[in-house]
């Protein structure tokens, strides 16, 4: 070697880490090697790399043979006695140690739960191979004043995009919307949900068959069924090759088997895929629809390579170059893509403009998440100071005895180690149970991820975050104490106590939002629950018609159907009373501005049809059989009079389609408006007119009250089926399909009054922790003022006060905020509730009553006590 | 009877061996650099060494201070009669077994 002052010394800290962990029998040797091997290095390489050598030669040494035993046991044994003087610790203040682990635990639950829904909103729609290529086609159209959003499609559209945009695409294909349909195979017959699409949906879903063949959809007697569909209708024979029905209309085989679509994705309704070309021929597509029936979704899958925008772009103008100068003009159609992983999260549009959708809600819930999970861990570090501050006499007592500060800091590092994990476990227990539930309010499969290595990485970090937040303060605080100090006289921080106000009051600040938010949601419902809907929809169930043969023997039916006397009333219709999205335009009356884009929501019914839901005419007089002329009459709601700006309606002309297929109506009669689609809408203009042909898909059969429903359901099943022997019997009620229509708003409810009693809780478990500390702290001044002479309740009000305070601010900042954005929430429905000011006070007195019920539970146990136990010095 | 030596084991006994006078930890990491172009972890000397002094194969004591190892004394190992022994032994064996094998020829195929 070189001579001694070209010497360099290795890295100082790892060799002191050699030398206190290595066995005193190795260490000259071992020390001397490795600083010849640090020169050599150094000389070879420079010193970053001789440091980093030296390093890792050091931690190599960190073997059994060469540790000292006590290192071993020293961690061991200080590891054991931590664990047990905390056990003791926290079952001393059993139930301080219960609030606190509660809370800890319901915070890391709610938030973990919000974690694993949002991932799953996050990860909907993107398990394709080609998601982020496959785009739907949607269209912009001027009606009136306003732009409409579809994303339904003219059958004309795929064939147009793919002739003249083809270099856009590697995939455009038509397909209906998921149905139910009924399948019938030898005796057995089964109703899944599923759709008719184009051969190219098979490359554009990267469909995964199982078996069978992937170009089959070409074969218009062909279908594919999910693996699911398979077992539900052949059990356990070989499925490929089985002749079998649709609808008792369509006659197909089976030819291939696709493993089943994600759940969490927009084609889990896709358990079977038929060929459009079967669809298309049975109901005779190519004759009688035309561009104006948008009727269909198209597809497309993007060429690599080409951007969204552009492709978008491209086509913009594909229908309106396709259809009547006039027709166009009229309804200005732009076409445009929405890409697959938008459908979900950002699906809503307002005047033809993307405005976000279910995202808002996720944000929303996000930060929810977020803020409980920190409400949780003030609440927790709250806590733990407000104990550790009671034991400032033991860190002294034990320093005394010759305690070092470093073991101090493990102790109570150890303990709030010790309290994180224990309430990990418990929230993962709760989780455990609770998941089933969410699953249910949520309508979701969400599954703890066990088996990802990330989830626990990200778990591990909580853990030890939140230990390193909440032990930080008595660890490093406490145990820097001079014994001297903390035996005498204790002095209050007082720096640390405003902030933890702080947090108290951002914390029911929170409370108070949140309860303001569920109060405005659930008041919201109601208000669209109790608006009147114009028509009666107790004892009323729809039947869906699968056979021609009803309608053909339509008077038969209802003649047989009244006769089981179980049933009042029978009438048929081409949509549910309860969603009529069937719009229409091409009308035509006098005084109608010519520029004017009319869109008429249409229901097409037989006679009776009012007499059955009970509507109320307001002028004029119902459809009736005395009258020969009724096949040609129109009967509108108030809003289409309103809409057409008719002063006399009752027997204005309207044409109905333009040249040869034009028909001239007129109206006898006006109803009044009724809710037929959205309760939280405004009342569609709507136009009812006669109808006994194909249109008509529905029997509206109303019940007897006082025959029992499942009496007259089983009667109405034997006469429908005598009818149509084929198909399965089906019915809904009318007033659960329209209850339906709250559900959304009604799992959101669920969701956020679970989140704000959440929050509440962990902010008054908050309090509660605050309380002690301040109560324990002023026990002496309390016992002074009662041997003065305060009475019970002045000190009950003197100390509730204080924390009574700190919740009005929290109410008075939490308004303006739920304020602004529960406004901003009830925009989205065109017939809302206001913000009254009461909710606002409901929520802010339902908050202070609750705190002083927490504080009071503290500060009445301390005004009680007696001032002797106080002012003896313990 | 000595037990059965590993591949490692083998190898540093060679080179206590081979370094006759002058074998310690570092210097035994250097020649196996040196002469087959191997890294060789200290840690793993060190233990391979205490475990062939275990199987009395070498036998170790402290040398005199030097100044260019931050004053620490090395720890030289010589190999003892029962090393020599295995050592041979080991190469009989080998030998033998060298001998029965058909005529190793590289056939370019």
């Amino acid at each position: 070697m070189s001579n001694p002052s070209s010497q360099r010394h290795p890295p100082r800290l790892a060799a002191r880490f050699l030398h206190w962990f290595l066995r005193d029998d190795l260490a000259e040797e071992v020390s001397g090697d490795l600083w010849e091997h640090y020169q050599q290095k150094f000389h070879a390489a420079g010193r970053l790399r001789a440091n980093l050598g030296y390093w890792y030669q050091v931690l190599n040494y960190l073997r059994p043979f060469a540790i000292r035993s006590f290192v071993i046991s020293f961690f061991m044994g200080m590891f054991k006695q931590n664990l047990k003087i905390s056990f003791r610790h926290l079952r001393r203040k059993a139930s301080l140690t219960w609030i606190n682990l509660g809370g800890l635990a319901l915070g890391m639950m709610a938030t973990l739960l919000i974690a694993l829904w949002i991932h799953d909103e996050f990860t909907y729609n993107r398990q394709f191979k080609h998601h982020d290529r496959i785009a739907m086609t949607m269209q912009n159209q001027q009606f009136g004043d306003h732009i409409r959003t579809w994303n339904s499609q003219a059958m004309q559209l795929a064939p147009a995009l793919r002739d003249q945009y083809g270099r856009y695409f590697d995939e455009v294909v038509t397909t209906s919307y998921s149905g139910r349909h009924q399948f019938s195979w030898q005796d057995k017959k089964i109703i899944r949900s599923g759709n008719f699409a184009e051969p190219g949906i098979v490359n554009l879903l990267s469909l995964h068959l199982l078996a069978g063949d992937a170009t089959a959809l070409q074969d218009p007697t062909s279908i594919l069924v999910s693996t699911t569909t398979a077992k539900a209708i052949f059990g356990d024979e070989d499925p490929l090759g089985q002749p079998m029905s649709i609808d008792n209309r369509m006659q197909v085989k089976v030819a291939g088997i696709y493993e089943d679509l994600p759940y969490n994705s927009s084609f889990n309704e896709w358990t079977f895929i038929a060929p459009w070309e079967l669809l298309s021929t049975t109901e005779n597509y190519r004759d009688r629809v035309g561009w104006g029936n948008s009727w269909f979704q198209v597809l497309v899958l993007l060429r690599s390579g080409i951007g969204l925008e552009e492709a978008s772009s491209a086509i913009r103008n594909v229908k309106k170059n396709n259809i009547e100068a006039e027709y166009a003009a009229r309804t200005q159609p732009q076409i445009f893509l929405h890409p697959m992983p938008k459908w979900r999260l950002y699906g809503q549009f307002k005047e033809g403009i993307n405005t976000g959708g279910r995202i808002q809600y996720l944000r929303t819930f996000a930060l929810i998440g977020l803020f409980i999970l920190l409400l949780a861990c003030i609440n927790f570090m709250n806590l733990s100071t407000a104990q550790a501050e009671t034991r400032a006499r033991e860190v002294g007592i034990r320093k005394t005895i010759g305690s070092r500060k470093n073991q101090l800091v493990g102790q109570f590092l150890s303990e709030s180690f010790l309290t994180v994990i224990l309430s990990f476990v418990l929230a993962m227990l709760l989780i455990r149970l609770c998941l089933p539930l969410f699953n249910q309010v949520t309508d979701k499969q969400v599954q703890l991820p066990w088996g990802s290595p990330f989830f626990w990485l990200i778990s591990a970090c909580f853990i030890l975050i939140t230990t390193m937040l909440a032990g930080s303060y008595p660890a490093f605080y406490l145990s820097s104490f001079r014994p001297i100090r903390v035996l005498g006289a204790l002095k209050k921080p007082k720096g640390i106590f405003s902030l933890r106000r702080v947090l108290v009051t951002l914390q029911f600040a929170v409370s108070v939002a949140m309860m303001i938010g569920t109060l405005v949601i659930i008041r919201q419902i109601n208000y669209a629950k109790d608006r009147p809907v114009g028509y009666t929809q107790d004892n009323i169930i729809t039947v869906p018609i699968k056979s021609p043969e009803i309608m053909k023997h339509y008077e038969a039916v209802k003649r047989d159907l009244l006769q089981t006397g179980a049933v009042q009333a029978v009438a048929a219709s081409d949509v549910k009373m309860t969603s009529t999205y069937t719009t229409n335009s091409g009308f035509y009356w006098e005084g109608k501005d010519p520029d004017f884009s009319e869109e008429f929501r249409t229901l097409r019914a037989t006679y009776g049809f009012g007499d059955l839901v009970e509507w109320q005419m307001v002028e004029g007089r119902d459809f009736s059989e005395e009258y020969g002329t009724d096949s040609l009459a129109f009967i509108l709601n108030e809003t289409a009079v309103k809409y057409m700006n008719l002063e006399h309606p009752i027997n204005t002309r309207v044409q109905w389609g333009r040249d040869e297929d034009a028909r001239q109506f007129h109206v006898i009669g006006v109803v009044k408006d009724m809710i037929t689609t959205s309760p939280f809408e405004e009342v569609h203009p709507m136009i009812y007119v006669l109808h006994y042909g194909s249109f008509i898909h529905y029997l509206n059969i109303r019940l007897r009250p006082e025959s029992g429903a499942h009496q007259a359901l089983t009667a109405i099943e034997q006469v429908v089926n005598h009818y149509d022997p084929d198909n399965l019997f089906e019915y809904q009620f009318f007033d659960q399909e329209y209850a339906r229509k709250f559900s959304d708003e009604e799992k959101l409810v669920k969701i956020t009054s679970y989140f704000a009693l959440l929050t509440l809780f962990i902010s008054c478990i908050g309090l509660l922790g605050i309380t002690t500390l301040v109560l324990e702290q002023r026990r002496k001044e309390i016992g002074m003022r009662k041997i003065l002479g305060a009475s019970q309740q002045q000190l009950w009000l003197l100390l509730s006060s204080e924390f009574l305070g700190l919740v009005v601010i929290a109410c008075f900042l939490a308004v303006p905020i739920s304020y602004y954005y529960m406004h901003s929430w009830l925009q989205h429905f065109n017939y809302h509730t206001l913000l009254s000011w009461w909710i606002f006070s409901l929520a802010g007195l339902a908050v202070v009553a609750i705190t002083l019920i927490t504080v009071s539970i503290q500060t009445l146990r301390a005004a009680w006590q007696h001032p002797v136990q106080s002012l003896q010095s313990n | 009877m000595v037990d059965h030596l590993g591949e490692f084991e083998e190898l540093m006994l060679t080179m206590v061996a081979i370094l006759d006078q002058e074998a310690y930890g570092n210097a035994i990491v250097q020649a196996v650099k040196d002469q087959l172009d191997r890294n060789v972890n200290l840690s793993a000397v060190h233990i391979t060494l205490y475990r062939l002094q275990d199987k009395g194969l070498v036998t170790s004591e402290m040398g005199g201070a030097t100044t260019n190892r931050g004053g620490r004394r090395k720890r030289f190992f010589r190999i003892t009669n029962a090393g020599k022994r295995k050592l041979n032994e080991l190469q009989e064996q080998r030998l033998k077994l060298w001998k029965m094998l058909p005529e190793l020829k590289f056939v370019v195929r």
